[in-house]
């Protein structure tokens, strides 16, 4: 079964690159993800640009409306994901704790609706 | 086979629903991997089973009659669905599964399994309290509405989207690996506790004991200990539960109004149960340093073994707290500290540690705070003081007995207003406003 992993972080308490914790926070990413390549399952991943690039699009009547800005204003922000397979939920959990971002920020768990 | 005339047919399915429903239940949910579609095999297995038993007789083992009448149930609603949706991949996944597996072990680890899903902190602790009832337990959606005080369509609902949830996010039948046992066994731990106190402390309406919820977190709570025979904990919540069912019938007075353990006739417990309880904590006293249900069990011993309050080993309690603090750090442990310390001490002793901010604000709008106050304040003959704490308790809960209590107290204040009351003689008074 696929698992949605949304990391979602306060980026007052993110750090920041060059700034203190963030070497840790890579290495710790990086070792993440060869554990997940250890598992020979295919999966996907990626941080994500900060809200304030976010562009949000909508389709009304027919009308493309574009505004500035993500869908939700919060003062978190979803800042990266990873896309995982697992046998059930508590693979899923397990993997979602191993996120680095997990011990500051949040790691939403969402299973994918698969279209047959 | 036996009787074929109607009414020991119908005394034989309540009996095989009650003793046999949760695990005949699990293992068909095991089998099935759907909570909805065993429930339905199951229920027309019972029908099947109205039908059947007046004319072939009771059958020898009516649980594996159920099981077996249940199987082919369901096998009959797969194909009509899939019919319908040409589901046939279901179908054939199905016919491979039963083939293999000893049944009885099978079973025994279907419920534990079961257990470990309805009590899966994926879902809210209302699902887990709710789902753990109505397929563990022998209780219907009707009488756990009514036991939590919610609607029926409500809870049915919250039942739907729980299983709901099970199925669609893949929450997994299975027991946890040694690595996540403890934690998640603790959220097991919780749910029985829950159901145990929804019964020995419900919140609103006139009851003072739920006895059913009571007996059925006690089922459950063997259950568990059956099923995982090397973990102390389950069984030290067994006796746990039982040292306080102890007391059920000296809880209230002939008018339903509920007594102080000091107050209680201590001739009235159940000393079966008690027994029980002691010889469970001794079983388990050797295997490494008891957790948070031992110790709480071991505080509900002390009592239990106690034929008069004044002789109550007070500094034994506070001690036992104390160490429950250390793998438990919360407010009502700290509350329930702080009467065991007013007793070893004095009145004063135990206001000091109440009136710490951190516990006046974490406990603030929790009546039994505000009960155990007014108790030491009275005590300690700050009448006045001890009115205000008394009428704060009121005001914090909805059970009529509760408020019953509260106004006896008030008038026994008022009565005495006149001067100091109750300098307690030392461990003639007791405080536990648990009961």
């Amino acid at each position: 079964m696929r698992y949605m992993l949304i990391i979602a972080n306060d980026p007052a308490l993110h750090p920041v690159p060059g700034g203190p914790g963030w070497d840790d926070l890579m290495a710790g990413y990086a070792a993440f993800s060869e554990q997940l390549a250890s598992h020979g399952r295919p999966f996907s991943g990626d941080p994500l640009t900060p809200p304030d690039t976010a562009t949000t699009v909508r389709v009304r009547d027919g009308k493309t409306l574009t505004m500035d800005g993500p869908f939700a204003e919060t003062k978190e922000w979803m800042s990266g994901y990873f896309l995982i397979e697992a046998d059930n939920l508590d693979g899923a959990l397990m993997a979602a704790s191993m996120i680095p971002s997990a011990k500051f920020g949040a790691v939403e768990v969402r299973p994918v609706a698969e279209m047959h | 086979m036996q009787q074929r005339d109607g009414r020991p047919v119908d005394q034989a399915i309540e009996l095989v629903h009650r003793a046999d429903r949760a695990r005949v239940l699990a293992g068909l949910i095991g089998l099935l991997r759907d909570f909805d579609l065993a429930e339905e095999a199951l229920q027309d297995a019972f029908v099947a089973a109205f039908e059947a038993w007046p004319k072939t007789g009771i059958p020898a083992n009516p649980a594996a009659w159920l099981t077996t009448t249940a199987r082919r149930k369901a096998i009959d609603r797969i194909r009509r669905a899939a019919a319908r949706d040409r589901r046939q991949r279901e179908w054939g996944e199905l016919s491979v599964a039963w083939t293999s597996g000893s049944p009885a072990d099978a079973i025994v680890d279907d419920r534990l399994r079961l257990i470990f899903t309805c009590c899966h902190p994926a879902l809210s602790i209302e699902a887990q309290i709710a789902l753990t009832l109505r397929t563990l337990g022998g209780l219907s959606t009707a009488e756990v509405a009514r036991a939590f005080v919610i609607a029926e369509p409500a809870l049915a609902q919250r039942l739907v989207r729980a299983k709901r949830k099970i199925k669609d996010s893949a929450i997994p039948y299975r027991v946890p690996d040694a690595a996540e046992l403890p934690e998640r066994l603790d959220a097991v731990l919780a749910v029985i506790t829950l159901i145990f106190n929804a019964g020995y402390l419900p919140g609103a309406g006139s009851a003072v004991v739920r006895a059913d919820l009571c007996e059925e977190a006690k089922r459950l709570a063997v259950l568990l200990a059956d099923l995982l025979p090397h973990e102390p904990e389950p069984i030290a919540l067994v006796a746990l539960l039982q040292l306080l069912d102890s007391r059920r019938a000296a809880r209230a007075d002939e008018n339903g109004r509920p007594l102080t353990l000091e107050e209680q006739d201590r001739e009235l417990w159940d000393r079966a149960q008690i027994l029980t309880a002691l010889q469970l904590l001794e079983r388990i006293a050797t295997l490494g340093p008891p957790g948070p249900y031992a110790l709480k069990a071991g505080i509900a011993a002390v009592h239990a073994s106690t034929r008069h309050p004044a002789d109550t080993d007070w500094p034994r309690i506070v001690d036992l707290y104390d160490r429950l603090l250390l793998v438990e750090p919360t407010p009502v442990v700290a509350l329930n500290r702080c009467v065991a310390v007013a007793m070893t001490g004095s009145p004063d002793d135990g206001l000091r540690l109440l009136d710490e901010p951190d516990l006046a604000v974490a406990l603030g709008q929790y009546h039994h705070y505000h009960l155990t106050r007014a108790d030491l304040l009275r005590r300690a003959g700050r009448t006045s003081e001890a009115a205000v704490a008394y009428e704060a308790a009121r005001t914090r809960t909805d059970n009529r007995a509760e408020h019953e209590f509260v106004d006896r107290r008030l008038e026994e204040l008022a009565l005495r207003s006149d001067g100091p009351i109750g300098h307690p003689t030392r461990g003639a008074a007791a405080a536990n406003r648990q009961g």
